[in-house]
């Protein structure tokens, strides 16, 4: 797929998009043919404590969909859940079912490790390895079994580039990555993230660690990100959100209360729990 | 995009990975290994219970516990473990008395008056301390401490109770020492300065909080030291003397339950012998001890943490 | 109506000071009783053994005359030992240690092998000296060899390293676990690319630790019958052999008063070895403590 020709899908997505939401009050689910991830029905327990409740959400192809929501509102849980992350806790048990590409990703035929393998994640705070930057960043092929250094070489000149910290690092790629500012790190991580070229990125609150600047630059860096992935981004932070974003849902106490555009999520919210939170009347 | 698809590299590749296999052997690899230190622990209790009962055939359990005197090598040999008992206790009491004040100063001045730099020098030293083998520290016993001994009291015999005892002493020092220490240190500060904050001394703060808050932390240390001065084998070995007798006697010549078992193993005894199996039922009383001991210690250390 | 005397109170209080400063340097005296033993130890030996330090003394076996005694039997013996004790060692504890760590469930066996652990750590060298020799020497019928004495001193130091390797593992922190997790790769290749490199600097240290404790240890060694003189170097792990801390014992016993100072000379070289052991433990752990 080359990438003018996703850009086009992409705008003609935005286009089906507008009308079918002029058409539809309640448009939860948006739209079908172009979504990577749809959660249907999705329910999740710890233990006893009902932490996601009759979640229904689309997330599109090349686009930044981002989750807001107060602390303690599902939003983290959510997003593990889309690459099977949550079930590292024991006590996690799920209901209804979460399709990645048309097909379920708890379908038995479907190993975590497949399912990771095209969705990737990028973490709350930086969490790089304690290895050189090089073999932080040839890890994911590594383990797949790509061993062929020159292929390798390619991969970590290409991620480090497409996180936009290449030209940083360039000269000590056999450093430490521990070494580095917190930013960097983290763009370590994302550049790690993209050696394995995947379908999808995930980042739970990515920048949340991260001073103002290197927030900036790994913001700036999701808008590149976006022409050949599909983003989900949970963040606390609702001016971000409104920066990057183009679709937002709001998440309150394990309910999805609005999803929409994010325009219309922060301009004329239809919830009036919504509109309470992204003024800033709580949470 | 560039001339090569990862993507694609990583899924030709899956076919030929035999990772899904080696998932589910690694764990039930490495539990067997795993269960090779509850084997250990059956083979032990097999081992001595095994020879013990072999022991008993041949030797009265009546005269083993009731009788105080032992002597396995005599024409007419006596089987009254009492009196390896009686020995492995004058070295243990000794090494107490001298340990537990020591290693608890320590504990104290380490946790609550040192400064970092202190405590920095101090602990390796008490490191080296506790890694000093016990051959070395029978040495130090039989050639420097006991002729000092028999200097200033002339009663003290070549083999005596004393010098094994003190050196005894000197070795789990470094173990009361760091053990309580921890617990200390494991006191929260805000308790010290509570104490401080009413005006009290540090020495009453000590007495009066930090020292009954980690009163089973000590405990477990001091229990721990008991049992690690019961199975100490070299130093009474080479120190004390082989001549079991349930005097109370401490600068005479004496024979603990591992200067026994050392004594035995050294050559004296072929196999299939009365005083080969005994070395078992002595081994197996021996650990007896050491087990009440160290379950005591585990008890009052899970105590402790639950405080906090 | 005043409750409290302010004047009693400060009247009192210097006293309450000098007890304090009394005992605070009671307190050192008593953290100094260590340091005062270890020295007088040192000092002690090394006055006495020096003279015997010589070349000669590190190419001879030993001998009933003092001064052409040597530990070179005694030195390669203990060589022999710790290269088969070590690897049986660290397969078996770093093992346990990942199975308890990683692999575990919480359930009642988990739990009693933890106790078991924690108990077999408190099991005087004594004991396993009988195991060994009933198991090792007697039934498997190993004699008095490298191989009977190695594998019981794994199973001794077997809980020593089981713990630092537990601690090592743990500190190692959940995110980069997550990371790696979350890159698709399966629990091992996390355990053998991620978690163990990391946490090999706190592994290593407790495998010195454990293996300088099995250096100096004597106890089992006499219990499975290893010769206190001998006059070969053991050719394979079947063969019997001498070991440092057993050619210092059968020194130990000798009348001849020139003996002790053979070995003093025998116990320096234990200690430096030991010393050199340590230092490099040490410098392990604090190289690499304070990385995550």
């Amino acid at each position: 797929m080359t990438s003018s020709k996703v850009k086009e899908e992409k705008n003609m997505n935005t286009v089906y998009d507008t009308a079918v939401q002029d058409r539809t009050e309640e448009n939860r689910t948006i739209e079908q043919t172009q979504a990577v991830f749809q959660a249907k029905d999705f329910n999740l327990w710890y233990g006893n404590n009902h932490a996601l409740q009759n979640i229904n959400l689309d997330f599109n192809e090349n686009e930044i969909s981002a989750i807001i929501g107060p602390s303690g509102c599902g939003k983290s849980t959510f997003i593990k859940s889309l690459n099977r992350m949550v079930e590292l806790v024991p006590i996690v048990r799920t209901e209804g079912d979460i399709v990645y590409r048309d097909q379920s990703i708890f379908d038995k035929s479907y190993t975590v490790e497949d399912l990771r393998t095209k969705v990737g994640m990028v973490f709350q705070k930086p969490n790089p390895f304690p290895k050189s930057i090089y073999d932080n960043v040839a890890y994911g092929a590594r383990v797949h079994g790509v061993r062929n250094k020159k292929v390798l070489d390619q991969v970590v000149e290409k991620s480090l580039k497409g996180a936009a910290i290449w030209d940083e690092v360039k000269d000590r790629l056999n450093d430490n990555a521990y070494g580095l500012s917190g930013g960097q790190q983290q763009r370590i991580c994302i550049a790690r993230a993209l050696a394995i070229e995947p379908d999808v990125i995930l980042m739970d609150e990515p920048t949340s660690a991260l001073d103002p600047i290197s927030t900036t630059k790994i913001e700036d860096l999701m808008h590149e990100l976006k022409k050949d992935y599909s983003i989900v981004i949970v963040t606390h932070n609702m001016q971000q959100a409104a920066r990057i974003s183009d679709r937002t849902a709001f998440f309150y106490q394990g309910y999805v209360v609005e999803y929409d555009k994010t325009n219309v999520i922060f301009d004329k919210p239809k919830d009036q729990r919504t509109e309470d939170y992204v003024s800033g009347r709580f949470g | 995009m560039s001339e090569y698809n990862i993507q694609k590299m990583i899924s030709e590749k899956k076919g030929r990975r035999s990772s899904a296999f080696i998932e589910k052997m690694v764990p039930i690899i490495l539990l067997l290994i795993t269960l090779v230190s509850v084997l250990t622990t059956i083979g032990i209790l097999v081992t001595l219970l095994s020879e013990t009962i072999v022991f008993f055939t041949r030797v009265s359990p009546i005269e083993f516990l009731t009788s105080t005197e032992w002597s396995a090598f005599s024409s007419d040999p006596q089987w009254g473990i009492f009196a390896l008992i009686m020995g492995t206790l004058k070295i243990t009491v000794i090494a107490v008395i001298f340990a537990v004040p020591v290693g608890l100063g320590a504990a104290i001045y380490l946790s609550e008056y040192a400064s970092d730099r202190v405590r920095r020098i101090i602990k390796p030293i008490l490191e080296i301390l506790a890694g000093i083998p016990t051959v070395v520290y029978g040495f130090f016993a039989l050639t420097f401490v006991t002729p000092l001994l028999r200097g200033i009291w002339s009663e003290v015999n070549l083999f005596n109770a004393l010098s094994p005892g003190l050196v005894v002493g000197v070795m789990i020092i470094p173990m009361i020492a760091s053990l309580s220490e921890d617990a200390m240190s494991a006191v929260p500060n805000t308790m010290r300065e509570g104490a401080l904050g009413l005006g009290s001394t540090r020495l009453e703060m000590v007495f009066k909080v930090i020292l009954p808050a980690a009163i089973s932390g000590i405990l477990s240390s001091i229990v721990l030291a008991v049992s690690r001065a019961i199975g100490e084998t070299m130093i009474v070995s080479i120190a004390a003397g082989s001549t079991p007798n349930a005097s109370i006697n401490i600068l005479e010549s004496l024979q603990t339950m591992t200067g026994f078992i050392v004594q035995v193993a050294s050559g004296d005894a072929t196999y299939g012998t009365d005083t080969y199996f005994s070395l078992y039922a002595v081994g197996m009383t021996l650990f007896v001890f050491t087990l009440i001991m160290n379950v005591v210690a585990q008890w009052l250390s899970r105590k402790f943490r639950e405080e906090y | 109506m005043e409750l409290i005397n302010k004047q009693e109170v400060s009247k009192k209080l210097s006293g309450r000071l000098l007890l304090n400063k009394v005992l605070k340097y009671i307190f050192l005296l008593f953290t100094l009783v260590g340091l005062v033993v270890l020295a007088t130890l040192l000092i002690d030996t090394v006055l006495d053994g020096w003279r015997y330090l010589t070349p000669d003394f590190f190419t001879s076996y030993s001998s009933s005359r003092p001064e052409s005694a040597g530990i070179y039997g005694a030195l390669i013996g203990t060589l022999w030992l710790m290269a088969v004790t070590a690897p049986i060692a660290i397969i078996l504890s770093v093992g346990t240690a990942l199975y308890l760590e990683e692999y575990a469930p919480k359930n009642r066996l988990v739990n009693f092998i933890k106790v078991n652990i924690s108990n077999l750590a408190g099991v005087p060298s004594v004991v396993f000296g009988l195991l060994g020799l009933t198991l090792f020497v007697r039934l498997m019928e190993l004699d008095s060899s490298v191989l009977a004495a190695a594998l019981t001193m794994s199973l001794m130091i077997l809980p020593v390293i089981v713990v630092a390797s537990q601690e090592s593992i743990r500190s190692v922190p959940s995110t980069i676990r997550e990371a790696s997790i979350g890159m698709g790769a399966t629990k091992w290749q996390t355990i053998t690319r991620v978690i163990l490199p990391a946490a090999v600097p706190g592994i290593i240290t407790g495998i010195i630790l454990a293996l300088s404790r099995a250096i100096g240890e004597t106890a089992p060694l006499i219990i499975i019958g290893i010769p206190t003189i001998l006059l070969f170097t053991p050719t394979g792990v079947l063969d019997t052999f001498s070991a440092l801390p057993m050619q210092i014992y059968s020194w130990v016993k000798l009348p001849n008063p020139e003996f002790q100072s053979v070995t003093a000379a025998g116990i320096i070289v234990l200690l430096f070895i030991l010393f050199l052991m340590n230092s490099v433990a040490i410098y392990i752990r604090n190289k690499y403590s304070k990385r995550f």
